[in-house]
Protein backbone atom coordinates (compact mmCIF):
# COMPACT_ATOMS: atom_id res chain seq x y z
CA UNK A 1 0.00 0.00 0.00
CA UNK A 2 1.42 3.38 -0.99
CA UNK A 3 1.15 5.50 2.13
CA UNK A 4 -0.88 8.66 1.82
CA UNK A 5 0.62 12.02 2.72
CA UNK A 6 -0.82 13.86 5.70
CA UNK A 7 -2.84 16.17 3.43
CA UNK A 8 -4.26 13.32 1.35
CA UNK A 9 -5.94 11.59 4.27
CA UNK A 10 -9.69 12.21 4.30
CA UNK A 11 -11.09 13.95 7.38
CA UNK A 12 -13.15 11.55 9.41
CA UNK A 13 -11.80 8.57 7.50
CA UNK A 14 -11.86 5.04 8.81
CA UNK A 15 -8.88 2.77 9.24
CA UNK A 16 -9.91 -0.83 8.69
CA UNK A 17 -8.04 -3.33 10.80
CA UNK A 18 -8.81 -6.30 8.56
CA UNK A 19 -9.00 -7.02 4.88
CA UNK A 20 -12.42 -8.42 4.19
CA UNK A 21 -14.66 -9.19 7.14
CA UNK A 22 -14.28 -11.26 10.28
CA UNK A 23 -17.52 -12.19 11.91
CA UNK A 24 -16.16 -13.34 15.25
CA UNK A 25 -12.93 -11.53 16.09
CA UNK A 26 -12.90 -12.64 19.71
CA UNK A 27 -13.10 -16.23 18.48
CA UNK A 28 -10.38 -15.88 15.84
CA UNK A 29 -6.71 -16.24 16.74
CA UNK A 30 -4.20 -13.73 15.44
CA UNK A 31 -2.70 -16.23 13.01
CA UNK A 32 -6.11 -16.80 11.43
CA UNK A 33 -6.95 -13.11 10.96
CA UNK A 34 -6.33 -11.22 7.73
CA UNK A 35 -4.88 -8.02 9.13
CA UNK A 36 -4.82 -5.04 6.80
CA UNK A 37 -1.71 -2.91 6.47
CA UNK A 38 -3.35 -0.42 8.81
CA UNK A 39 -3.14 -2.73 11.81
CA UNK A 40 -0.18 -2.11 14.08
CA UNK A 41 0.05 -5.92 14.23
CA UNK A 42 1.76 -5.60 10.84
CA UNK A 43 4.35 -3.19 12.29
CA UNK A 44 7.36 -3.94 14.47
CA UNK A 45 8.90 -2.28 17.52
CA UNK A 46 11.75 -4.80 17.75
CA UNK A 47 14.29 -2.00 17.27
CA UNK A 48 13.17 -0.41 20.56
CA UNK A 49 14.82 -3.24 22.51
CA UNK A 50 18.21 -3.13 24.17
CA UNK A 51 17.51 -6.29 26.13
CA UNK A 52 15.26 -9.18 25.20
CA UNK A 53 13.48 -11.98 27.02
CA UNK A 54 14.58 -15.55 26.37
CA UNK A 55 12.07 -18.30 27.15
CA UNK A 56 13.25 -21.62 28.59
CA UNK A 57 10.33 -24.03 28.42
CA UNK A 58 12.01 -26.60 30.67
CA UNK A 59 11.03 -24.71 33.81
CA UNK A 60 7.73 -23.18 32.69
CA UNK A 61 4.61 -24.25 34.59
CA UNK A 62 2.22 -22.43 32.23
CA UNK A 63 0.87 -20.24 35.03
CA UNK A 64 0.22 -17.50 32.43
CA UNK A 65 1.27 -14.59 34.66
CA UNK A 66 3.50 -13.34 31.86
CA UNK A 67 0.60 -13.61 29.40
CA UNK A 68 -1.77 -11.50 31.48
CA UNK A 69 0.78 -8.85 32.50
CA UNK A 70 2.49 -8.37 29.12
CA UNK A 71 1.61 -4.82 28.00
CA UNK A 72 2.41 -5.63 24.37
CA UNK A 73 0.43 -8.80 23.64
CA UNK A 74 3.78 -10.48 23.06
CA UNK A 75 3.49 -13.62 25.14
CA UNK A 76 2.09 -16.25 22.81
CA UNK A 77 -0.10 -18.76 24.60
CA UNK A 78 -2.08 -21.39 22.77
CA UNK A 79 -4.24 -24.06 24.38
CA UNK A 80 -3.21 -22.86 27.86
CA UNK A 81 0.49 -23.34 27.06
CA UNK A 82 3.13 -20.68 26.64
CA UNK A 83 4.77 -21.30 23.28
CA UNK A 84 7.02 -18.31 22.80
CA UNK A 85 7.56 -14.57 22.66
CA UNK A 86 6.46 -12.39 19.73
CA UNK A 87 9.74 -10.61 18.99
CA UNK A 88 8.16 -8.14 16.53
CA UNK A 89 5.98 -6.64 19.27
CA UNK A 90 8.07 -7.10 22.43
CA UNK A 91 9.60 -3.81 23.60
CA UNK A 92 11.89 -5.47 26.15
CA UNK A 93 10.25 -4.01 29.29
CA UNK A 94 11.09 -7.12 31.34
CA UNK A 95 7.75 -7.43 33.18
CA UNK A 96 7.41 -11.09 32.11
CA UNK A 97 10.66 -11.96 33.86
CA UNK A 98 9.64 -10.14 37.06
CA UNK A 99 6.29 -11.91 37.34
CA UNK A 100 7.61 -15.39 36.48
CA UNK A 101 7.30 -17.44 39.70
CA UNK A 102 9.47 -20.46 38.86
CA UNK A 103 12.91 -21.11 40.32
CA UNK A 104 15.01 -20.72 38.26
CA UNK A 105 12.92 -18.36 36.17
CA UNK A 106 11.58 -19.58 32.84
CA UNK A 107 12.16 -16.21 31.24
CA UNK A 108 15.29 -14.10 31.65
CA UNK A 109 16.49 -10.89 30.02
CA UNK A 110 19.66 -10.88 27.89
CA UNK A 111 21.33 -8.29 25.66
CA UNK A 112 19.54 -8.02 22.31
CA UNK A 113 22.49 -9.60 20.46
CA UNK A 114 22.74 -12.64 22.79
CA UNK A 115 22.38 -16.08 21.24
CA UNK A 116 19.25 -17.81 22.52
CA UNK A 117 20.54 -21.39 22.32
CA UNK A 118 23.76 -20.53 24.12
CA UNK A 119 21.86 -18.77 26.92
CA UNK A 120 19.44 -21.69 27.33
CA UNK A 121 22.40 -24.13 27.47
CA UNK A 122 23.91 -22.19 30.38
CA UNK A 123 20.67 -21.31 32.16
CA UNK A 124 21.13 -20.62 35.90
CA UNK A 125 20.37 -23.52 38.23
CA UNK A 126 18.01 -23.33 41.15
CA UNK A 127 20.69 -22.77 43.79
CA UNK A 128 22.53 -20.08 41.84
CA UNK A 129 19.21 -18.24 41.58
CA UNK A 130 18.70 -18.20 45.33
CA UNK A 131 22.25 -17.26 46.21
CA UNK B 1 -28.34 -10.67 27.22
CA UNK B 2 -25.50 -12.70 25.85
CA UNK B 3 -23.77 -15.30 27.93
CA UNK B 4 -20.97 -14.16 30.22
CA UNK B 5 -17.54 -15.36 29.16
CA UNK B 6 -16.33 -18.07 31.54
CA UNK B 7 -13.00 -17.20 33.14
CA UNK B 8 -12.36 -19.52 36.07
CA UNK B 9 -8.62 -19.17 36.20
CA UNK B 10 -5.68 -17.63 34.40
CA UNK B 11 -5.09 -20.66 32.17
CA UNK B 12 -8.63 -20.41 30.88
CA UNK B 13 -8.29 -16.63 30.48
CA UNK B 14 -5.12 -17.13 28.41
CA UNK B 15 -7.15 -18.77 25.64
CA UNK B 16 -8.60 -15.31 24.84
CA UNK B 17 -7.87 -13.91 21.39
CA UNK B 18 -6.77 -10.32 22.07
CA UNK B 19 -8.52 -7.47 20.28
CA UNK B 20 -5.74 -5.02 21.11
CA UNK B 21 -2.45 -5.14 19.22
CA UNK B 22 1.24 -4.66 19.90
CA UNK B 23 3.55 -2.27 18.08
CA UNK B 24 1.52 0.54 19.56
CA UNK B 25 3.80 3.34 20.77
CA UNK B 26 3.10 3.21 24.52
CA UNK B 27 6.29 3.20 26.62
CA UNK B 28 7.77 -0.21 27.45
CA UNK B 29 6.12 -1.29 30.71
CA UNK B 30 3.12 1.06 30.44
CA UNK B 31 0.18 -0.18 32.51
CA UNK B 32 -2.46 1.39 30.24
CA UNK B 33 -2.36 -1.51 27.80
CA UNK B 34 -2.33 -4.15 30.56
CA UNK B 35 -5.59 -2.65 31.83
CA UNK B 36 -7.08 -2.42 28.33
CA UNK B 37 -6.23 -6.06 27.61
CA UNK B 38 -7.85 -7.27 30.84
CA UNK B 39 -11.01 -5.30 30.07
CA UNK B 40 -11.32 -6.28 26.40
CA UNK B 41 -10.58 -9.92 27.13
CA UNK B 42 -13.30 -10.04 29.79
CA UNK B 43 -15.94 -10.40 27.08
CA UNK B 44 -16.38 -12.05 23.68
CA UNK B 45 -19.16 -9.64 22.70
CA UNK B 46 -18.72 -6.94 20.07
CA UNK B 47 -17.16 -3.74 21.32
CA UNK B 48 -17.82 -0.08 20.58
CA UNK B 49 -14.90 1.84 22.06
CA UNK B 50 -13.49 5.32 22.26
CA UNK B 51 -10.55 7.04 23.89
CA UNK B 52 -9.95 10.58 24.99
CA UNK B 53 -6.71 12.20 23.94
CA UNK B 54 -3.89 11.02 26.15
CA UNK B 55 -1.21 8.35 25.96
CA UNK B 56 -3.64 5.55 25.15
CA UNK B 57 -5.29 7.33 22.24
CA UNK B 58 -2.19 8.95 20.82
CA UNK B 59 -0.03 5.82 20.99
CA UNK B 60 -2.58 3.37 19.57
CA UNK B 61 -3.58 5.43 16.54
CA UNK B 62 -0.43 6.65 14.87
CA UNK B 63 -1.25 7.10 11.20
CA UNK B 64 -1.41 4.85 9.22
CA UNK B 65 -1.82 2.35 12.06
CA UNK B 66 -4.51 1.39 14.55
CA UNK B 67 -3.96 -1.05 17.42
CA UNK B 68 -7.67 -1.77 17.84
CA UNK B 69 -9.47 -4.79 16.41
CA UNK B 70 -12.90 -3.38 17.25
CA UNK B 71 -14.92 -0.26 16.45
CA UNK B 72 -12.92 2.49 18.07
CA UNK B 73 -13.61 6.21 17.91
CA UNK B 74 -10.71 8.66 17.96
CA UNK B 75 -12.07 11.84 19.49
CA UNK B 76 -11.12 14.95 21.49
CA UNK B 77 -9.58 15.25 24.93
CA UNK B 78 -12.88 15.86 26.72
CA UNK B 79 -15.42 13.68 25.02
CA UNK B 80 -14.70 9.96 24.79
CA UNK B 81 -17.65 9.60 27.17
CA UNK B 82 -20.17 11.44 24.99
CA UNK B 83 -18.88 9.80 21.79
CA UNK B 84 -19.71 6.38 23.19
CA UNK B 85 -22.94 7.64 24.77
CA UNK B 86 -23.98 8.90 21.32
CA UNK B 87 -23.21 5.56 19.72
CA UNK B 88 -25.18 3.81 22.44
CA UNK B 89 -28.14 6.16 21.97
CA UNK B 90 -28.12 5.51 18.23
CA UNK B 91 -27.90 1.77 18.80
CA UNK B 92 -30.96 1.96 21.05
CA UNK B 93 -32.87 4.04 18.51
CA UNK B 94 -32.16 1.56 15.72
CA UNK B 95 -33.09 -1.29 18.00
CA UNK B 96 -36.43 0.32 18.90
CA UNK B 97 -37.15 0.87 15.21
CA UNK B 98 -36.23 -2.73 14.44
CA UNK B 99 -33.50 -1.59 12.09
CA UNK B 100 -30.49 -3.39 13.57
CA UNK B 101 -28.93 -5.65 10.94
CA UNK B 102 -27.83 -8.17 13.58
CA UNK B 103 -30.22 -7.67 16.49
CA UNK B 104 -28.96 -10.76 18.31
CA UNK B 105 -25.50 -9.29 18.88
CA UNK B 106 -25.00 -7.56 22.14
CA UNK B 107 -22.29 -4.90 21.84
CA UNK B 108 -20.58 -3.40 24.87
CA UNK B 109 -19.97 0.34 24.92
CA UNK B 110 -16.74 1.41 26.64
CA UNK B 111 -15.02 4.81 26.80
CA UNK B 112 -11.44 5.24 28.04
CA UNK B 113 -9.85 8.42 29.37
CA UNK B 114 -6.81 9.43 31.37
CA UNK B 115 -7.13 11.16 34.73
CA UNK B 116 -6.51 14.51 33.05
CA UNK B 117 -9.32 13.80 30.60
CA UNK B 118 -11.61 12.51 33.35
CA UNK B 119 -10.92 14.27 36.64
CA UNK B 120 -10.45 17.66 34.90
CA UNK B 121 -11.17 18.29 31.25
CA UNK B 122 -13.96 15.82 30.45
CA UNK B 123 -15.48 15.96 33.92
CA UNK B 124 -18.86 17.49 33.04
CA UNK B 125 -19.32 15.27 29.99
CA UNK B 126 -18.77 12.16 32.09
CA UNK B 127 -21.11 13.53 34.74
CA UNK B 128 -23.75 14.00 32.02
CA UNK B 129 -23.35 10.43 30.76
CA UNK B 130 -23.62 9.04 34.29
CA UNK B 131 -26.64 11.25 35.07
CA UNK B 132 -28.44 10.16 31.89
CA UNK B 133 -27.52 6.60 32.86
CA UNK B 134 -26.37 5.49 29.42
CA UNK B 135 -25.77 1.78 29.10
CA UNK B 136 -22.01 2.24 28.95
CA UNK B 137 -18.80 1.85 30.90
CA UNK B 138 -16.41 4.72 31.49
CA UNK B 139 -12.85 3.70 32.41
CA UNK B 140 -10.25 6.06 33.86
CA UNK B 141 -6.63 5.06 33.29
CA UNK B 142 -5.47 6.80 36.43
CA UNK B 143 -1.75 7.57 36.31
CA UNK B 144 -2.26 10.72 38.38
CA UNK B 145 -0.65 13.05 35.85
CA UNK B 146 -0.98 14.46 32.32
CA UNK B 147 1.56 11.97 31.06
CA UNK B 148 1.19 12.49 27.34
CA UNK B 149 2.13 16.16 27.45
CA UNK B 150 5.08 15.72 29.75
CA UNK B 151 3.85 15.38 33.31
CA UNK B 152 1.66 18.31 34.34
CA UNK B 153 -0.35 17.90 37.54
CA UNK B 154 -4.04 16.99 37.35
CA UNK B 155 -6.65 16.98 40.10
CA UNK B 156 -5.73 13.30 40.53
CA UNK B 157 -2.08 14.09 41.36
CA UNK B 158 -1.56 13.33 45.06
CA UNK B 159 0.07 15.55 47.68
CA UNK B 160 3.86 15.65 47.56
CA UNK B 161 4.20 14.35 44.03
CA UNK B 162 6.61 16.34 41.88
CA UNK B 163 4.99 17.29 38.56
CA UNK B 164 6.23 19.73 35.92
CA UNK B 165 3.64 22.33 36.97
CA UNK B 166 4.10 21.63 40.69
CA UNK B 167 7.80 20.80 40.87
CA UNK B 168 9.56 19.89 44.09
CA UNK B 169 12.54 22.06 44.90
CA UNK B 170 14.08 24.25 47.54
CA UNK B 171 10.83 26.09 48.32
CA UNK B 172 8.20 23.45 47.55
CA UNK B 173 7.53 19.80 48.21
CA UNK B 174 5.56 19.54 44.95
CA UNK B 175 1.81 19.09 44.60
CA UNK B 176 -0.15 20.71 47.44
CA UNK B 177 -3.74 19.66 46.72
CA UNK B 178 -5.12 16.32 47.69
CA UNK B 179 -6.33 13.86 45.05
CA UNK B 180 -9.95 14.37 44.00
CA UNK B 181 -12.30 11.64 45.26
CA UNK B 182 -13.60 10.73 41.81
CA UNK B 183 -15.11 7.43 42.96
CA UNK B 184 -17.14 9.29 45.58
CA UNK B 185 -18.31 11.89 43.06
CA UNK B 186 -19.32 9.29 40.49
CA UNK B 187 -21.07 7.15 43.10
CA UNK B 188 -22.99 10.27 44.13
CA UNK B 189 -24.66 10.16 40.70
CA UNK B 190 -26.32 7.02 42.08
CA UNK B 191 -25.24 5.03 39.07
CA UNK B 192 -25.82 1.29 39.34
CA UNK B 193 -22.12 0.39 39.51
CA UNK B 194 -18.80 2.04 40.28
CA UNK B 195 -15.57 0.24 41.07
CA UNK B 196 -11.87 0.84 41.64
CA UNK B 197 -9.61 -1.76 40.01
CA UNK B 198 -5.92 -2.56 39.61
CA UNK B 199 -4.34 -4.70 36.89
CA UNK B 200 -2.26 -6.80 39.33
CA UNK B 201 -5.50 -8.14 40.83
CA UNK B 202 -6.68 -9.43 37.46
CA UNK B 203 -9.35 -11.69 38.89
CA UNK B 204 -10.93 -8.92 40.94
CA UNK B 205 -10.73 -6.69 37.89
CA UNK B 206 -12.29 -9.18 35.46
CA UNK B 207 -15.07 -9.90 37.94
CA UNK B 208 -15.87 -6.21 38.26
CA UNK B 209 -15.70 -5.60 34.51
CA UNK B 210 -18.03 -8.52 33.87
CA UNK B 211 -20.36 -7.21 36.55
CA UNK B 212 -20.21 -3.85 34.80
CA UNK B 213 -21.00 -5.40 31.43
CA UNK B 214 -23.97 -7.22 32.93
CA UNK B 215 -25.29 -3.99 34.45
CA UNK B 216 -28.07 -2.10 32.71
CA UNK B 217 -27.01 1.53 32.92
CA UNK B 218 -23.93 3.59 33.55
CA UNK B 219 -20.77 2.05 34.99
CA UNK B 220 -17.73 3.93 36.24
CA UNK B 221 -14.33 2.26 36.64
CA UNK B 222 -11.22 3.88 38.12
CA UNK B 223 -8.12 1.85 37.23
CA UNK B 224 -4.73 2.56 38.81
CA UNK B 225 -2.16 2.75 36.03
CA UNK B 226 1.46 3.10 37.18
CA UNK B 227 3.39 5.22 34.67
CA UNK B 228 7.03 4.27 34.40
CA UNK B 229 7.95 7.61 32.80
CA UNK B 230 6.22 10.04 35.15
CA UNK B 231 6.25 8.05 38.38
CA UNK B 232 9.89 7.35 37.63
CA UNK B 233 10.50 3.65 38.13
CA UNK B 234 12.08 0.94 36.01
CA UNK B 235 9.68 -0.42 33.32
CA UNK B 236 10.16 -3.97 34.58
CA UNK B 237 8.68 -2.96 37.95
CA UNK B 238 5.17 -1.98 36.81
CA UNK B 239 3.49 -4.92 38.51
CA UNK B 240 5.59 -4.55 41.66
CA UNK B 241 4.46 -0.90 41.83
CA UNK B 242 0.83 -1.94 41.35
CA UNK B 243 1.22 -4.47 44.18
CA UNK B 244 2.56 -1.71 46.43
CA UNK B 245 -0.37 0.55 45.45
CA UNK B 246 -3.01 -2.02 46.39
CA UNK B 247 -1.23 -3.54 49.37
CA UNK B 248 -0.42 -0.21 51.02
CA UNK B 249 -4.12 0.69 50.58
CA UNK B 250 -3.15 3.83 48.68
CA UNK B 251 -5.46 2.34 46.02
CA UNK B 252 -8.03 0.31 47.93
CA UNK B 253 -10.09 -2.02 45.76
CA UNK B 254 -13.82 -1.65 46.27
CA UNK B 255 -17.12 -1.25 44.49
CA UNK B 256 -20.18 0.93 45.09
CA UNK B 257 -23.63 -0.29 44.08
CA UNK B 258 -26.38 2.28 43.42
CA UNK B 259 -24.26 4.93 45.09
CA UNK B 260 -24.70 3.48 48.55
CA UNK B 261 -23.67 -0.14 49.02
CA UNK B 262 -19.90 -0.25 49.46
CA UNK B 263 -18.04 -3.56 49.16
CA UNK B 264 -14.34 -3.80 49.82
CA UNK B 265 -13.16 -6.51 47.44
CA UNK B 266 -9.54 -6.91 48.49
CA UNK B 267 -8.11 -6.95 51.99
CA UNK B 268 -4.31 -7.35 51.88
CA UNK B 269 -3.02 -10.03 54.27
CA UNK B 270 0.03 -7.92 55.01
CA UNK B 271 -0.59 -4.22 54.69
CA UNK B 272 2.55 -2.51 53.37
CA UNK B 273 3.59 0.85 54.91
CA UNK B 274 2.79 3.76 52.56
CA UNK B 275 6.45 4.76 52.90
CA UNK B 276 7.44 1.73 50.79
CA UNK B 277 5.06 2.74 48.02
CA UNK B 278 6.46 6.28 48.01
CA UNK B 279 10.08 5.13 48.18
CA UNK B 280 9.70 3.05 45.01
CA UNK B 281 8.99 6.13 42.87
CA UNK B 282 11.17 9.01 41.76
CA UNK B 283 8.27 11.48 41.88
CA UNK B 284 8.30 11.24 45.70
CA UNK B 285 12.08 11.08 46.17
CA UNK B 286 12.33 14.52 47.83
CA UNK B 287 9.89 13.48 50.58
CA UNK B 288 12.73 11.49 52.12
CA UNK B 289 14.73 14.64 52.88
CA UNK B 290 14.63 15.51 56.57
CA UNK B 291 12.55 18.66 56.12
CA UNK B 292 9.78 16.82 54.27
CA UNK B 293 9.63 13.57 56.21
CA UNK B 294 6.57 14.79 58.13
CA UNK B 295 4.68 14.49 54.84
CA UNK B 296 5.24 10.73 54.79
CA UNK B 297 3.61 10.48 58.21
CA UNK B 298 0.69 12.59 56.97
CA UNK B 299 0.41 10.35 53.89
CA UNK B 300 0.06 7.28 56.11
CA UNK B 301 -2.55 9.03 58.26
CA UNK B 302 -4.61 9.99 55.18
CA UNK B 303 -4.49 6.44 53.84
CA UNK B 304 -5.47 4.99 57.23
CA UNK B 305 -8.34 7.46 57.55
CA UNK B 306 -9.62 6.63 54.07
CA UNK B 307 -9.46 2.90 54.79
CA UNK B 308 -11.38 3.40 58.03
CA UNK B 309 -13.95 5.49 56.14
CA UNK B 310 -14.43 2.81 53.47
CA UNK B 311 -14.91 0.15 56.13
CA UNK B 312 -17.51 2.27 57.92
CA UNK B 313 -19.37 2.84 54.64
CA UNK B 314 -19.24 -0.88 53.90
CA UNK B 315 -20.67 -1.73 57.27
CA UNK B 316 -23.34 0.96 57.25
CA UNK B 317 -24.59 0.19 53.71
CA UNK B 318 -25.76 3.78 53.34
C1 LIG C 1 -8.77 20.33 24.66
C2 LIG C 1 -7.36 19.84 24.71
N1 LIG C 1 -6.50 20.39 25.59
C3 LIG C 1 -5.25 19.93 25.68
C4 LIG C 1 -4.80 18.92 24.86
C5 LIG C 1 -3.37 18.45 24.95
N2 LIG C 1 -3.24 17.13 25.58
C6 LIG C 1 -3.16 16.01 24.86
S1 LIG C 1 -2.95 14.64 25.79
C7 LIG C 1 -2.92 15.56 27.21
C8 LIG C 1 -2.68 14.91 28.55
C9 LIG C 1 -3.54 13.74 28.83
O1 LIG C 1 -3.46 13.39 30.18
P1 LIG C 1 -4.37 12.25 30.76
O2 LIG C 1 -5.80 12.45 30.38
O3 LIG C 1 -4.11 12.10 32.22
O4 LIG C 1 -3.89 10.95 30.00
P2 LIG C 1 -2.44 10.22 30.07
O5 LIG C 1 -1.66 10.75 28.92
O6 LIG C 1 -1.84 10.56 31.39
O7 LIG C 1 -2.76 8.79 29.94
C10 LIG C 1 -3.10 16.91 26.93
C11 LIG C 1 -3.10 17.98 27.93
C12 LIG C 1 -5.73 18.37 23.95
N3 LIG C 1 -5.39 17.35 23.14
N4 LIG C 1 -6.99 18.84 23.89
S1 LIG D 1 4.17 8.25 29.61
FE1 LIG D 1 3.31 6.83 31.11
S2 LIG D 1 1.14 6.53 30.54
FE2 LIG D 1 2.23 7.45 28.78
S3 LIG D 1 2.82 5.71 27.48
FE3 LIG D 1 4.56 6.16 28.87
S4 LIG D 1 4.26 4.82 30.67
FE4 LIG D 1 2.30 4.89 29.54
MG1 LIG E 1 -2.89 10.72 33.17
Amino acid sequence: MAKKGWDEFEIGAMLRTFDGSIDDIAGTRQEDRSYSENSSYMASVADWRLIKPVFNKDYCIDCQFCWIYCPDVSIISRDKKLIGVDMDHCKGCGICVEVCPTNPKSLLMFPEQADEETEIAQWPKKDEEEA
Amino acid sequence: MSEMKKIKNLKEFSTSADRFEGANLLCPGCAHSIIVREILNATNDDLVLSASTGCLEVCTAVYPYTSWDASWIHIGFENSSTAVAGAEAMYNALKTKGRLKQPDRNPKFVAFGGDGASYDIGFQWISGCMERNHNMMYVVLDNEVYANTGGQRSSSTPIGSSATTSPAGSISYGEKMNKKDMMGIMAAHHIPYAAQVAPNKWKDMVKKIQKGFATEGAVFINAVSPCTTEWKFDPKDTMMLTDLATDSLVFPLYEVIDGKEFNITYRPKNVVPVEEYLAAQGRFKHLFKDEYKYLIKEWQERVDANWAYLQRREEAKV
